[in-house]
């Protein structure tokens, strides 16, 4: 069994800050590490490759120092690893993302089983796994929250709905987008790490994909503009009601009532 | 190489008109998000004088349908097929890849559910658009251009996008970020029926089986929680804050005192040696405050606090302080909700 995983590095903390006066993000650059969510899908690839045999490979696009995750992959178990890289895959929005790790997919390879995580901790969309599975035309499920049989031509996968979880068997090859707490993610090992410090990690660009029109990525490539970053309005809302019950309940169940809890 | 900067793909917008919202469900029961988002199109459509189409693709929902003309929808589109009966993703955007074909819509709103969101982008990417995903405030512009607001970096920033040179431009929005519109006594607008060709809608999943959840309640997980303090005189009087919980759809949550005194068990408790929480809406009731209570819940999206002493600390933690006894408030906001929620 073939297995790929798809991974961000991310800012270490979400807590950013919206600079006031050119109102561009405050990314205090170095703290990184890899998209939480991540760590599950990097998980259920492992588990499987134990259960089945076969090999797990990483994907990643982002500048350079994006290598840090994938070598943090190596040392939970990952078997090889590539970096999506290229100035002018910068500035993508969801759609230029998952082409390019669609386009880098191919060049890698096939593979019979792709995961990603439900979303990422920065952009926080959730669409580049079943954007990417479009782009690959293979069949998708979201919000997996059980492996439950793997067989020769498919895998049977619990996906999250409601009031209720559907099971479904899906054929490969596919793309599967876990949720968090599937499986609890093992820990890097040092032994892994240092077993692994001299293993390539391929980088491609532009020039190495089977479309090379500059059009289909980065910023030209993306559909979506964001106009503006803006810091949240925080709720320092304080009224204080001093009534008697009557007025109190009659006044509470209001808010409640424009707030849509009732 | 030189590229020229400003060719940018350029769409016709006059040719695109309408505003679409996918209607979500499961077996044909409409998810109420849908008809948030019909009450939102209505307003954006106002601006730009489009129509308001809804889109239901499943099996047996023709009577379903005729409700959404309840809503305001000019149009209903109805794709009725055995192969639609549960949601898969091929033979799903199979379909919406054929009415965006034949209608043009400008602007799709797509509730963003365990469907929706899937669906959604793989749709996006089949049409080579732009999807902006949990939009909380949507704006139209009298060029048809939508702006979309949304939260990122897990709602520390918002940005506002646009989707400037593609049509259609697409958006997801959550359930309950929109108002939900009154039902109208008088069904208005039409059903379309539509046809799709049989091979579109293959599929390699195959459903095998829906099980029930069993609800395992974490105090954690709910957007709503009623939070009893030692203001409650005695166990039987939980009873009311309980049914408030169920009628807001939250958790019966208390303090360390409440827990200690075996009254609820110890994995409702809030605070330092208890679990934090970060709900939509938390209703403190006989609570103190204290710091070690406020440092497991002071990140709540909105606090109401119910205390009988204005000194009580719990105020300075509160956005809404109601200076009064829980024993007058609390049958009186029941029954009221009541009284709506039969209306
Ligand atoms: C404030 C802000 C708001 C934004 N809003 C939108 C928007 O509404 N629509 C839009 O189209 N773009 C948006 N973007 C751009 C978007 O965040 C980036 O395009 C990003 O590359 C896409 O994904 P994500 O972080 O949302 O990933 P998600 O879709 O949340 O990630 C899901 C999974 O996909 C995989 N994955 C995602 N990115 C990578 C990667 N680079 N390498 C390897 N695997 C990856 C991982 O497995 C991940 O767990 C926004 C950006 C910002 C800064
Ligand atoms: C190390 C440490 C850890 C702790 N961890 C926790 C923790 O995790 N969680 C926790 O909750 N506590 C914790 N505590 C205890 C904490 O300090 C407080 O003692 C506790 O939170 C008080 O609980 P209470 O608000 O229910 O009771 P009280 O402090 O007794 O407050 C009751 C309130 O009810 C009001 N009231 C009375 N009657 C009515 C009425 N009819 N209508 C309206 N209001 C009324 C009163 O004005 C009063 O403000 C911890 C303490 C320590 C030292």
């Amino acid at each position: 069994m073939k297995i790929l995983v798809c991974i961000k590095q991310v800012p270490e903390s979400n807590k950013v800050e919206v600079d006031p006066v050119t109102g561009v993000l405050k990314r205090d650059g170095a703290a990184s590490k890899m998209n939480p969510y991540d760590l599950y899908a990097l998980e259920c690839a492992f588990r499987i490759r134990e259960q089945v045999g076969g090999s797990v490979h990483v994907i990643s696009m982002g500048p350079p120092q994006a290598k840090q995750v994938i070598r943090e992959a190596f040392a939970m178990g990952a078997d090889g690893g590539t970096l999506l890289s290229d100035r002018k895959f910068g500035g993508a929005d969801v759609l230029a993302t998952s082409y390019t790790i669609a386009q880098g997919i191919k060049a890698c390879g096939t593979f019979d089983l792709i995961f990603c995580g439900r979303q990422t901790t920065d952009g926080d969309t959730a669409q580049v796994g079943p954007e990417i599975s479009e782009w690959l035309d293979i069949p998708s499920v979201a919000d997996v929250v059980k492996i439950n049989k793997v067989e020769e031509d498919g895998i049977t996968v619990s996906m999250d709905l409601p009031g209720e979880v559907e099971v479904a068997k899906v054929q490969f090859p596919c793309l599967l987008a876990v949720n968090k707490d599937i499986f609890q993610p093992r820990l890097p090992s040092y032994v892994k790490k240092m077993e692994t410090k001299d293993r390539e990690i391929r980088v491609v660009s532009l020039a190495d994909m089977k479309d090379q029109d500059e059009m289909h990525y980065g910023l030209n490539g993306s559909p979506t503009q964001v106009q503006k970053i803006f810091p949240p309005a925080v709720n320092d809302k304080k009224e204080v009601w001093e009534e008697t019950g009557d007025v109190l309940a009659e006044k509470l169940f209001d808010k409640i009532v424009e707030m849509k809890f009732a | 190489e030189y590229v020229d900067d400003t060719v940018k793909p350029s769409v016709n917008k006059e040719e695109w008109k309408g505003i679409v919202v996918y209607v979500d469900h499961v077996d044909g029961k409409i998810h109420p998000v849908t008809f948030e988002l019909l009450g939102k199109a209505k307003e954006l459509a106002a601006i730009t004088g489009h129509p308001v189409y809804a889109l239901f693709m499943g099996n047996h929902i023709t009577e379903q349908s005729r409700e959404l003309l309840h809503y305001g929808a000019d149009k209903v589109f109805v794709y009725e097929e055995e192969e639609l009966a549960r949601f898969k993703i091929e033979p799903y955007t199979a379909v919406f890849e054929d009415f965006i074909g034949k209608i043009k819509p400008s602007s799709i709103l797509v509730g963003a559910t365990t469907v929706g969101r899937q669906l959604a982008p793989r749709v996006a990417a089949r049409m080579k658009t732009g999807l902006t995903a949990d939009c909380t405030i949507l704006e139209m512009n009298e060029d048809t251009d939508l702006s979309q607001i949304r939260p990122a970096f897990g709602g520390n920033i918002m940005a506002h996008i646009k989707t400037p040179n593609h049509r259609p431009q697409m958006a997801t929005v959550r359930y309950k970020i929109m108002n939900a519109p009154k039902r109208q006594e008088e069904a208005e607008g039409e059903i379309v029926s539509c046809a799709i060709a049989k091979e579109k809608l293959g599929s390699h999943v195959e459903v095998l089986d829906i099980v029930q959840k069993e609800k395992e309640q974490f105090i954690e997980n709910a957007d709503v929680l009623v939070v009893a303090g030692r203001g409650v005189k005695k166990p039987e009087d939980l009873a009311n804050l309980q049914k408030l919980a169920d009628l807001l759809g939250g958790q019966l949550a208390c303090t360390r005192p409440v827990a200690e005194a075996g009254w609820l068990p110890a994995k409702c408790q809030i605070g330092l040696s208890g679990r934090t929480v970060r709900p939509k809406l938390i209703i403190t009731c006989g609570v103190s405050g204290a710091v070690q209570f406020t440092a497991g819940m002071n990140h709540a999206e909105n606090i109401f606090a119910i205390n009988s002493d204005p000194k009580a600390p719990i105020f300075k933690t509160a956005h809404y302080c109601l200076v009064g006894d829980l024993y007058e408030i609390l049958p009186q906001l029941i029954q009221k909700i009541e009284a709506k929620k039969g209306a």
